[in-house]
Formats: C-alpha cells, structure tokens, sequence
C-alpha cells in the first residue's frame, strides 16, 4: 500500500435497516487521504457524510467495502485506529457538568497520556485553542465557538496522525471559524497531522487540500478545489434580473447557455463563450421585458461547481 | 484487558459528575431514607382500632357484654353510637366509621333461648380493615358464644373441664407479629434494588440522549472499562446508601438483626452487583431517559407485587411466580427475611444465594453483550 | 392564543407518540396491576406448608385431621422433635410447625392438654392467617372433643349450639374482592402518576435538550406553553382511564354504583391538581435525573400514604398530616364513595370542596415559580 495514505476507504457501503425497509446511507464510496493533507467531504445533508466517518472510525458496522487508518482495518482494529486518531463528533458532545481542564485532563487519561507528559500537554492545547483563561469553566457553559476549540483540543491530546472532524464549525461565528480553521492548518503544516473534514461550508472546502464531493453516498468528485472549479464547463456569467424566475426559464432556452442557477436575486448562467453570449443574454431579456443589471463575468466558486457536478451527475443517471 | 489509566478515568469522570450535580445527589440518598421512614410508621398491616358504629337497641347486660368483648380485644373502637341500622349505614356511607355493630332488642332474651343474633356489617371497599375486622369478629363471636354455652353448661351440673384442648400459637421471630419486622428489612433489600438499577440507567441512558457516548466511543476506551468505570461510583453510592437505611432501620427503629451483619453485607453486594447488571440490561433496551424511567417504573411496580415484598408469593399461579423469579428482589427477600430476621446462616438460605449469584453473571454477561460499543 | 397553543400541541402529541414504546409502558402499567390484583394477588394465604413433630396415637392424627380439613394448612413432613421443627421454619421449608407433647393423648382425658403451635413471623400475611387460623381450628377441635364427650356420658346434645350467632353483612364488596376495593384506587392513583409524570417529563426533557430556548422565542407565553404541552397528556390519561375503567368494570366486572358523570367531572378537577403538581416539579428539579427522583417520593408516599393501600386512620396523626399534602388522598374518598359506595354530591361536597381548593393553590405556586424560573 501507498505509504503516503493515511486513511482510506474502498467501495464502502452502509445499508441502514429502517422500518420504511432499506437505506443506503453510503454507496460505493471510495477515497484516500495523504499524509499532512487536509481532506474536505463536501455534500449536502442527509448525502452520508457522518455516516462515511463513523464507518471510517468503527462506530458503525459497514455492510461492504473496505475502510482503514493507518493500515489498520476499521472493523477489526478499531481501538488501534480510535488511538491514533482524534474525532469531533457532529454534536458538540463533551461531558458538559465537567470542566474545561476535567474534560482535558480525562480524555489525556483515556487516550493513555503518561501522567508526566499531561500537563504541559493540556497547557499548551489549551494555549493553543485559547482556552487558558476558561480552564476552570463547566464545558456545558462555554459559548459554541470555545466548545468547538475543546472538543479540538481534547481529540489532540494524544498527538493523533489523523484527524476526523465532522461539521466542527457548525453553528459557530464567522471569527471563530476563520480562527478555527487557522488552527487547522498550522495543524496540518507543521505536526503533518492528517484531516479529514466533514462540512457543508463551501468556503471551508476551499482551505482543504482535496475536496471529496458527495451526494446520496456516493462520491461525485474527488480533487483539489481549483481542479473541481475546473471540472465546470464553460464560463460564468452573472447577473442580477428584476424577475428571476422568468429570466432563468428564458435564458436557460437561449443559444450557448449550458446551465442557469439562481442565488437568491441573482442568476449565474453558464455558457460556452462568455464574451460571445453575454451581448445576446441581456438583448433576450430585455425584449422580454425583463431589466438586467450587472451583468459580469465570474470565475466558478465551489457552489456553482458543487451544483453543476450534482445536476450532470443526475441527468447523466436519468439518461 | 483493562488498561488502569482509562478505568481511572472513567471513574474519575463519573465521581465528578456524580459529586458536582449535589442536588442530585442528595436526593439520591434521601429518597430511600424517606420511603423508609414514611413506610415504616404509615404501613400498620395489622389493622386494629377500627373505627366503630355501635347501635345496640337491646342495652341489657348481655349486649353490653358482647360490645365490652368486642372493643377489649382491641380490634373495635367504638367511634359512635347510632340509633338504628340506617344510620350505621349512613356512617359507613360517609367514611366515618368502618364497622358497625347492630345489637336488636330483646338480645338477653333471644340468648337466654338460645337464638341470640348480632349484625356486623363490614366497608367492602377497604380490603385490609374488612379482612381484619372479620377475621376479629367471627373469632371474638365465636369465643363469646362458646364461653355462654360453658357457662350455662355449668350451671347445668357439668363440672369437667369443658374445653378440653388449649393451643398455644407462638409466633417465631416476631412474637407481637410487628409490621415492621416484617417489612423494614424487605424494604431495604426494594430500596437497594430501585437504587441500583435507577442510577447504572440513568447514566448510561444519559450519555447516549446528549450525545457524548459519540465522542467516548470514538477514544480507545474498551467496553468492559466503561461498564466498570460507570457501575464501580454506583456501586460505592449504593453500599453508603444501604448502610444508611440499615443504620436507621435497624438502630433507629430498633428492628431486630438476628444473623450476621458480614454475611448480610456480603450477600447485599451480590445483590446490588445483580441490581447494577439489571440496570445495564435495561439501558441496552433504553434509548432516552424518558424510556428508562418508564421501564423501571414497571421493574418497581413488579417488583412491589411480585417478589414477595408485600404479598405473599403461594398463592399466585405458577407463571406469574415465574416473572417474579426474573426479578433479582425475590431472591434477596427471601435472603433477608432468613438471614436478618430468622438469623440463619449460609447454609440455609444457599439456594437463594447461589440463584442469585447465578443471576449477577448472567445479567452482566448478557449486558456486556449487547452493551456495544458501536452506534448501530 | 388558541392556535400558539394548538401548534405545541401538535408537537407535544407527534412527540409522544414518537416514543411509542414509552407511551406502551406507562399506560399498561395500571392494566397490568388490575390484572394482577384479578387473577394473581391474594392477601390470604391458603395450604400453609405445615410440619408436625411428635405425633403419636389417634388423638394426635385427630388433631391434625381438624387443622387440614380447615383448608389453611397442608402438612408436608412429621418430624421427631420441636428443633427439627424449628430448623424446617429456619430454612424456609415449612410455614407453620405443629409440636404436639408426649403426654398428649392422656392430657385430653384429662381436659389440660396443650398443643405447641410455632408459626414463621418473618413473612406477614402467611404468619397473620396462621396465627389466627391455628386459633379457630384448635377451638372447633376441643368444641368437637366436648361434644364428643358429653354424648358419652349421655347428656342430649340436640340442643347443644352456641347461644349466639353472628351475621356479617359486607357492603358494597359483599365477595371481600380486592378488586373492587382495588379499582377505583388504581383509577385515583393513576390520575394523579400519569399526569404527574407526562407532565413533569415533558417539561425539563425539553429544558435539558435545549429546545426550551428555542420555544421561548417565538411569541408563546409561557402559560400557552404550559398549556400546550399538558392536554395531550390530558387526553392519553383519560383514554387510559376510561380503558381501565372499561376493562374494570365490564371484563372485571366490578360494580360501579354511582353516577358516571358526577365521577368524570371530579376526576376532570382532580386532574389539574396533578398537572399542577409536575409543573410544581418540573420548575423545582434541575435535571431529568432529579425530576425522576422527586417524582417517585411523590408517587411512593402518595400511594402509601393517602390509604390506596394502608387505611389511614391505622396511621400516626401526624403522618396522617403529611398524607394530606397529596390530592390522591382526597380522590381517594371520592373515588370509592362513587365507584364502591354509590354516593355522590350530597356526601362528597367536602371531599370535592378540598380537591377544588388543593388545586387553587397548587396551580397558582406552580404557575408562579414556573414563571420565576423562566426569567
């Protein structure tokens, strides 16, 4: 096996046994993630992120496939995988009657940190997550920014290789996500840790090395952002029409015109040739009596990519 | 197998959990020694003293000689005197009395001829006064009709003795058959099992419904390690407890202790260890706490009903006794009743024993089961 | 108001009936006991398991003859002496022990016998049947043995009867069934658990998950809050009642004598005093651990004290008192006055006038400190 992967999964598959029969929560997937490389599973809800990860960790009896860590198999060494890695479940999920340094101080113990290594080990995550001033507060009393940093600092107590993250940021202020994601990095940079991420922040996904895109447990795309951007045919127009769903129906039937999507007011328009269209786009609006204002051209962000995998990837299937 | 530092940690973990919510914690101590106490003094089951409504529209010696057998044997007391059976009715109607006594006229004339009649009438609606009160009448009756026969057979001639047996009845263990004797140590036993059982559910059932068993299954902790690490705190608050309610039922309400206080100790363990793994099998069935408390409610209500805590097990048909066989408390109050109040020893009460060990494994074994450590 | 109120309803009922199989237990737990107390539980205790020692000679078996004929106690071994008999009571083997002396046989000639009757104290029912029973049947024996002997010296015992006879008259249960005595207890006590456990429940389990917060910002006030989490509730413990009720009454068939609607309307008043009590609760405990704990002190020492099971008036004054802090001990009266005794308004005015105050004054506590802890 590559010595560079550190975590891995091969055509995984999750089948949930709910009382409205089968669920394949995860279908097929398959991904790997290098060392010091930050990973980012990207999907809408419900597309079987956590389900991927708590497979990935043990936590979950997977129906097929193969998964690992470190080369160890998550089904049969699932405690050498648990030892070696850090994990922040989806819900903040702390003991919250124990303090900061009580929540420190028992995952230490738990991940089986020599007695004498601990507390400059605490201090320094702490320092680290600047949390030193809240050591004494309950973790059920913290505000959700510093809960995340906790639970952050708790899974790195034990200087995991790899780091499993699952919708760390979720319900936490832009500041402390941008703060929190700087931690991250330095992270990854300078220790080499490994991180796979679950998030549905696109702009999170742009800070990960490779981005895995997934939808109804399945994997759409794997790559770096800007390949995945890349992936997106055409160019981009966008503009802002005083009747969008009209417009969107309108343009969508014009010459060049390879997808529409709508954000909010404005309609992104992907065409073959920007400067060709972008004339004859705004002349078929406003024959219809539609205004367009700010017409420009943009480059693709991962939403418009995200999306424009999904819908191909749909049509490709109902073909 | 077990790894000491994470079992440490585990216990240190539920120690401060357990020691910083104090409310919690007080009331965990203080409930069983409230139900002891309320118990103790509320649960008279021999009922004596009922409350009486005598109409006697005789008043004549014989009348006043039966209402005087009646009251001193000390199981009627007369509350008031009616003047005709409606109004005994009435009384009853009301709840004021639970008894009445209808003596018709002319009583020292029907007995002199033998065809004496009295009238009790009995409130069907409160079992245990009804049970009593007619139990108590028809041997306080009897004995009186049999004592004016004797009398009249002797003023007939006959000078033998006439009564030619006498029983003397001996009640072992408890000679004044005193209600709390019989049930202050089958409380205890009830008291230890609600405790253990509740707690080892509760807190593992609460792990699971915040979510942070998530987080405690994805560290290297083995199962056995969190079982232990949260049955151990339990088991310590469980043992002060016992010995708490053991203090106070024995000492403070002076309840005899007649075996040894080792033996009980040890074989309590055994039970609270039984009452832990029950409360473990519960919280593998449990996904919330609203669920956990719903099923050892039910545990309780069996448990009050089944075991032999109250009623007697004898009479009941053979697959309700067996239900009661699943529940640990049948073991242990039959161990208590031998140990503490027959103050037998190991020898006679091993059946229970060795049923009850039998039964701590295979609870914790079958917990262990299907305690995964997975989320599905 | 009304639709604030209907939307947390709805919600309240989705959830609850989510949790299916907690809704299965707490309202089959009643059913289960009635069944229980139908078919299972007896207080009197029959065929005693009885062990004799030195029986010997026809009077002896005579003796014991009468004792078993009695139906309470069926013997189950002879043994030699009276240690043997002791060590059988010890290890639990037999219930009752019966030590006949040596002299026995001579001793009824001469009118002074005297038989030893050890009965085990340390279970209560079986010891009280047995204390009393061995009392009765050793009576009817020298009564049969008197007769007996005056026939032989030829005195006409025709006319030889106990001048005095003893009718009993058993109202409202004249079968001495614990099940009619049970059912409107188990009806009062149900009332008050069930709506005192949805109710407290409800509220701090949506306090612990956090989801209070969320229900506090949008334009509910906390009395339309209150509201709407405890009607569903109402209506499961009446569905659950009028099923009791219902199997009580027509599989069971225990009577009820009174007037059904009369009944409803007091246990639809008696009803909010338990709702105002888990309020009460709920507003008191900080945790879903500590709710449970006040909840079962609150169950117990109604159950034991208000006389659902233990008549009151066998109690302490002043735990007589305490039990009055309990609206299941007025119910009580009501309950069985209804149901078992066929009363109603005319009797029950002071029994219904005190629910009706209780009530008054737990729900105004409880919607006070309700409100106090929200702020």
């Amino acid at each position: 096996m590559d010595e560079r992967v550190t975590l891995y999964a091969r055509n995984l598959v999750k089948v949930f046994h709910t009382r409205r029969g089968e669920v394949r929560a995860v279908d097929g997937l398959s991904l790997e993630v290098h060392r010091g490389e930050t990973v980012g599973l990207i999907g809408p809800d419900g597309a079987g992120k956590t389900t991927t990860v708590r497979l990935i960790l043990g936590l979950l009896r997977r129906t097929a496939g193969e998964s690992g860590v470190l080369g160890y198999d998550s089904m049969r060494d699932p405690f050498a995988i648990r030892a070696a890695t850090g994990y922040i479940a989806q819900r903040f999920a702390l003991p919250p009657d124990l303090t900061v340094q009580e929540n420190m101080r028992f995952f230490a113990n738990v991940y089986g940190v020599p007695r004498h290594e601990q507390r400059d080990r605490i201090d320094r995550l702490l320092a680290f997550a600047g949390l030193l001033d809240f050591r004494s507060r309950l973790a059920g009393h913290l505000s959700g920014g510093m809960k995340k940093k906790l639970a952050l600092a708790c899974s790195l107590v034990h200087n995991p290789r790899v780091l499993i993250l699952d919708e760390p940021t979720l319900g936490v202020d832009p500041v402390s996500r941008r703060e929190f994601w700087n931690l991250l990095n330095d992270l990854r940079a300078v220790e080499g840790v490994s991180i796979l991420v679950c998030t549905p922040y696109m702009d999170e996904a742009e800070r990960c090395q490779r981005v895995a895109l997934i939808a109804e447990g399945r994997l759409i795309a794997c790559d770096s952002p800007a390949a995945i951007r890349r992936q997106v045919a055409g160019e981009l127009l966008e503009c802002r029409p005083s009747d969008v769903r009209r417009a969107k129906a309108l343009v969508a039937e014009l010459p060049g015109v390879l997808e529409v999507q709508t954000y909010g007011p404005s309609l992104h328009i992907f065409v073959d040739r920007a400067d060709e269209r972008r004339a004859a786009i705004v002349a078929a609006l406003e024959a219809a009596g539609i205004r367009c204002r700010g017409m420009r051209r943009i480059i693709p962000q991962m939403e418009e990519a995200f999306i424009s995998l999904l819908r191909r990837r749909q049509e490709r299937e109902h073909a | 197998m077990i790894d000491l530092q994470r079992l440490r940690a585990v216990l240190r973990k539920e120690l401060t959990q357990l020691l910083r919510d104090r409310i919690t914690l007080l009331l965990i101590f203080m409930m069983p020694l409230l139900e002891l106490f309320f118990f103790a003094y509320a649960v008279n089951l021999s009922v004596d003293h009922i409350p009486t409504a005598v109409c006697d529209l005789s008043l004549d010696v014989r009348s006043r000689d039966f209402i005087d057998a009646l009251v001193a044997s000390g199981y009627f007391d007369i509350a008031e005197y009616a003047a005709g059976e409606a109004d005994v009715i009435a009384a009853l109607d009301e709840g004021r009395v639970r008894a009445g006594i209808v003596i018709p006229p002319d009583f020292a004339a029907q007995v002199a001829r033998g065809q004496g009649e009295v009238l009790i009438i009995l409130d069907g609606s409160d079992t245990y006064s009804v049970q009593a009160a007619y139990s108590a009448a028809t041997a306080i009756a009897q004995h009186h009709a049999l004592d004016l026969m004797v009398e009249k057979l002797r003023r007939q001639g006959q000078t033998f003795e006439l009564m030619p047996v006498e029983s003397s009845v001996r009640v072992l263990y408890n000679p004044t058959l005193d209600g709390l004797i019989f049930i202050v140590p089958a409380l205890i036993a009830m008291l230890l099992q609600i405790l253990t059982v509740n707690l080892t559910a509760q807190s593992i059932v609460r792990e699971w419904e915040l979510g942070t068993i998530e987080q405690l299954l994805a560290t290297p902790i083995r199962p056995l390690e969190l079982i232990l690490g949260k049955l151990l705190p339990n088991l310590i608050i469980a043992a002060v407890a016992l010995v708490l309610i053991a203090l106070i039922g024995f000492v403070g309400m002076g309840v005899p202790f007649r075996g040894s206080v080792l033996l009980f100790l040890f074989l309590s363990l055994l039970f609270a260890i039984s009452g832990l793994g029950l409360g473990l099998l519960v919280s593998t069935v449990a996904h919330t706490q609203n669920e956990a408390e719903s099923i050892t409610s039910m545990l309780m209500l069996l448990s009050m009903l089944l075991t032999g805590f109250i009623y007697p097990r004898e009479p009941m048909p053979a697959i309700v006794r067996l239900v009661g066989d699943l529940i640990p408390l049948t073991y242990f109050v039959r161990i208590v009743r031998g140990v503490v109040t027959r103050g037998v020893g190991l020898t006679l009460v091993w059946q229970d024993v060795a049923a009850l060990a039998i039964y701590a494994a295979l609870a914790m074994y079958l917990a262990a089961r299907f305690f995964h450590l997975r989320l599905d | 108001m009304g639709l604030r109120i209907w939307a947390v309803m709805q919600k309240e009922f989705i959830q609850t009936l989510r949790d299916r199989r907690t809704l299965l237990l707490l309202l089959s737990i009643p059913i289960i006991e009635l069944f229980l107390f139908a078919y299972a539980i007896r207080m009197n205790v029959d065929h005693l398991r009885t062990v004799v020692a030195g029986a010997e000679g026809a009077e002896c078996y005579a003796y014991v003859q009468a004792l078993e004929a009695s139906g309470y106690f069926d013997v189950v071994a002879y043994v030699d002496d009276q240690a043997e008999v002791i060590r059988a009571i010890d290890g639990g083997r037999a219930r009752v022990g019966v030590v006949f002396p040596p002299t026995f046989a001579r001793d009824l000639q001469r009118g002074t016998a005297q038989v030893l009757i050890l009965v085990d104290g340390s279970d209560f029912f079986p010891a009280q049947t047995a204390y009393g029973m061995a009392g009765v049947t050793a009576q009817d024996y020298g009564f049969s043995v008197m007769v007996e002997r005056l026939e032989r010296s030829g005195y006409d015992t025709r006319f030889l009867h106990p001048p005095l006879d003893m009718r009993m008259r058993i109202l409202y249960n004249p079968d001495m069934s614990d099940l009619v005595f049970l059912l409107p207890g188990l009806l009062a006590m149900l009332l008050q658990t069930q709506t005192l456990v949805l109710t407290s429940a409800a509220i701090v389990r949506e306090r612990e998950l956090g989801t209070m917060e969320a229900l506090l910002v949008t334009p509910i006030r906390p009395l339309e809050l209150m509201l709407g989490k405890i009607i569903p509730n109402i209506i499961l413990v009446i569905l659950d009642m009028l099923l009791i009720l219902a199997l009580g009454t027509g599989l069971l068939r225990v009577p009820f004598r009174g007037n059904v609607l009369f009944f409803f309307a007091v246990s639809a008043l008696y009803l909010l005093s338990g709702l105002g009590l888990g309020i009460l609760v709920s507003s008191i405990s900080r945790s879903q651990k500590q709710t449970q704990q006040i909840v079962m002190v609150v169950v117990l020492l109604g159950a034991i004290l208000s006389g659902f099971i233990f008549p009151r008036y066998a109690m302490p004054k002043w735990v007589q008192m305490v039990g009055l802090l309990f609206p299941l001990t007025y119910f009580l009266g009501i309950s069985r006055g209804v149901i078992n005794k066929g009363i109603g308004w005319s009797v029950l005015r002071p029994s219904v006038l005190s629910i009706a105050l209780y009530v008054l004054v737990v729900l105004g506590v409880a919607v006070v400190s309700f409100r106090r802890r929200l702020e």
